[in-house]
């Protein structure tokens, strides 16, 4: 079976199970699955922002609780669901521009350290201005959306709904990472001085960059808000962005499949190690401790390194057999 | 007589008390290919960076057909046609040979929103695969930049700096660390790309038997000044040249 087989099949086995499986989990179950589909959404966009294009950012939580407040204060004011989610998208995305412009002038740990304050803003935002976010209390009174007669208000329902945004989500960053901007990405994470003396302009893409990774992050976010049915800032505090942080490094930074595999790790494995009991969070740390010291480029980084040594054996192996062929002669 | 395509004129560039490039002025002509030498830290590379706007001079001018471009930066200087090459190599080693040439040629293609909803390879591939034959790179232009050798590198570095067919090439000690055979390769590769497709070069280069093959004038530089110009010929037999190189 040649390879191009072998991962189509297995391709169409994960798509059969994101569909089918659910139907035989409980509520619980189909929350986690729905959460893994929006929080994979999340870590889509600062895959594009971290591993396409190589600019850290400590913040994709506060763009998930951008996204998600926004939903939540406009559907709670009346307003249906699909306008508040193109306003939160908007906005995140305007924001996560602005956020992109310390990234000209600084690099690294110190861009770091600015997204990670620019977060902590965000969230005390959300704690102290009540007359906006209605602070620790929260909001609620908001329902799950429907579209062409269509409701999304059962918990399975809904999931199929965060499976279909999560096609689209990934349809668009395949598109994204394939086009020319995609490549302009990758330049500026490699080389930017040399992407600059190419003409790639490095200043739009760096700004393009941060602002459609927080537009992803306002997506998931605005899908979080009607999945739980009630917002609070608890939920978007710096631990969201070091967890989404950790699901695109596990899963493998700079690749297409990288954020569902992170995601996967982030939220479903805790889940599965439940059944040890009050040890499940520290077999869950130690597990993804040894995972980074043993794979530093992520699962899929793996993956790619022996996919690698195979074709630089198998190129050894020609060259040997070539030479062998010419001492005969 | 040639057309002047870009003129420098008294570039001066300090370091807080250091003078690194001292009032140096020189002229490219069209189809020309200009060696600048000079011994270690005497400026070269300075002055490369002020002339592309990697650095802004603290004195002086660079005019490019006329116009005054001083301090642009590096990639505006890349969409008026004048492309570069670095002292240490500068591929993109995750992307294959043939997506660093695309990359190198795709930003002169449209808008920044006209190649987002354009073709994958912003139609460039046909262009890609002819510079990948030019260069005799074909048989590596699927592999990764980041596995090839140091030569092969040094070449798709080359190739790249051609593939927005640039008025002008500025290549940084383009022969540093390249063995015999590749130079040789390089070399003819260059000299290729002068004479069948005009391009002008500015070659700022150690291996002197390399510019003086290649190069048909010469500026030369000693602690940051101009202390001749002239003809491959001419500099060799200039006294200040040599007193420079094998000091007094």
């Amino acid at each position: 079976m040649s390879r191009s087989v072998l991962l189509k099949t297995f391709g169409v086995l994960i798509v059969g199970a994101l569909i089918f499986l659910p139907l035989t989990l409980n509520r619980y179950g189909i929350y986690i699955m729905s959460l893994w589909a929006i929080m994979t959404i999340a870590a889509m966009g600062l895959n594009l922002t971290l591993g396409y294009a190589g600019q850290v950012s400590l913040a994709q939580g506060a763009f998930v609780g951008l996204g998600a407040y926004t939903v939540a204060i406009m559907m709670s004011a009346g307003f249906g669901f699909w306008l508040p989610l193109l306003i939160a998208i908007v906005i995140t995305f305007a924001v996560g521009w602005l956020l992109g412009y310390p990234a000209l002038r600084v690099q690294h740990h110190y861009l770091a350290f600015v997204t990670l304050a620019f977060s902590t803003l965000v969230f005390l935002v959300f704690r102290n201005e009540e007359w906006l976010t209605k602070g620790i209390y929260g909001i609620m009174g908001f329902k799950r959306p429907s579209a062409f007669g269509v409701s999304f208000q059962k918990p399975i329902e809904f999931y199929y709904f965060t499976l279909g945004a999560l096609a689209l989500a990934s349809a668009f960053m395949a598109w994204l990472v394939r086009s020319p901007w995609g490549r302009a990405f990758v330049a500026l994470r490699e080389n930017p001085v040399r992407a600059l003396s190419l003409g790639v302009d490095t200043r739009r893409y760096t700004l393009m960059a941060f602002a459609i990774g927080s537009a992803m992050g306002g997506f998931s976010g605005a899908l979080y808000a009607p999945l739980v049915e009630f917002v609070d800032p608890t939920p978007f505090t710096l631990a969201l962005s070091l967890n989404l942080l950790m699901m695109v490094i596990v899963g493998g930074s700079g690749f297409f499949f990288g954020p569902f595999l992170g995601a996967a790790i982030g939220v479903l494995l805790p889940e599965w190690l439940r059944f040890a009991h009050g040890w499940y969070l520290t077999i869950y740390a130690l597990f993804v401790m040894i995972l980074l010291i043993k794979t530093p480029t992520g699962i899929l980084g793996i993956i790619e390194n022996m996919i690698a040594a195979r074709k630089t054996r198998a190129a050894s192996a020609a060259r040997a057999a070539a030479s062998a062929g010419l001492d005969k002669v | 007589m040639t057309r002047t395509l870009m003129e420098v004129q008294g570039i001066r560039k300090k370091f807080g008390g250091i003078t690194a490039v001292d009032g140096v002025s020189f002229e490219v002509r069209e189809g020309e290919i200009l060696g600048i030498i000079g011994p270690n830290g005497c400026g070269k590379s300075t002055l490369f960076n002020c002339i592309l706007g990697q650095l802004p001079p603290t004195e002086g001018k660079v005019m490019l057909d006329g116009d005054d471009v001083t301090g642009l930066r590096p990639s505006a200087m890349n969409r008026r046609g004048v492309s570069r090459t670095f002292q240490l190599l500068q591929v993109f080693p995750q992307l294959s040979v043939r997506e660093n040439l695309v990359l190198a040629g795709q930003e002169h293609k449209g808008t920044m929103f006209t190649r987002l909803f354009g073709p994958r390879d912003a139609g460039l591939t046909p262009d890609a695969n002819q510079m990948i034959e030019f260069f005799r790179l074909g048989h590596l232009a699927e592999e990764k930049a980041g596995g090839l050798s140091y030569g092969q590198q040094k070449l798709l570095d080359a190739a790249m700096a051609f593939m927005a067919g640039p008025r002008m090439v500025l290549l940084d000690e383009p022969a540093g660390g390249v063995n015999l055979t590749m130079l040789g390769h390089l070399e003819e590769r260059l000299r290729a790309m002068n004479t069948e497709r005009g391009a002008t070069f500015v070659v700022i280069e150690h291996n002197m038997d390399f510019v003086m093959r290649l190069c048909t004038r010469v500026v030369v530089l000693a602690e940051g000044k101009k202390i001749a110009e002239g003809t491959p010929a001419e500099v060799r037999a200039n006294q200040a040249v040599i007193d420079a190189y094998l000091g007094h």
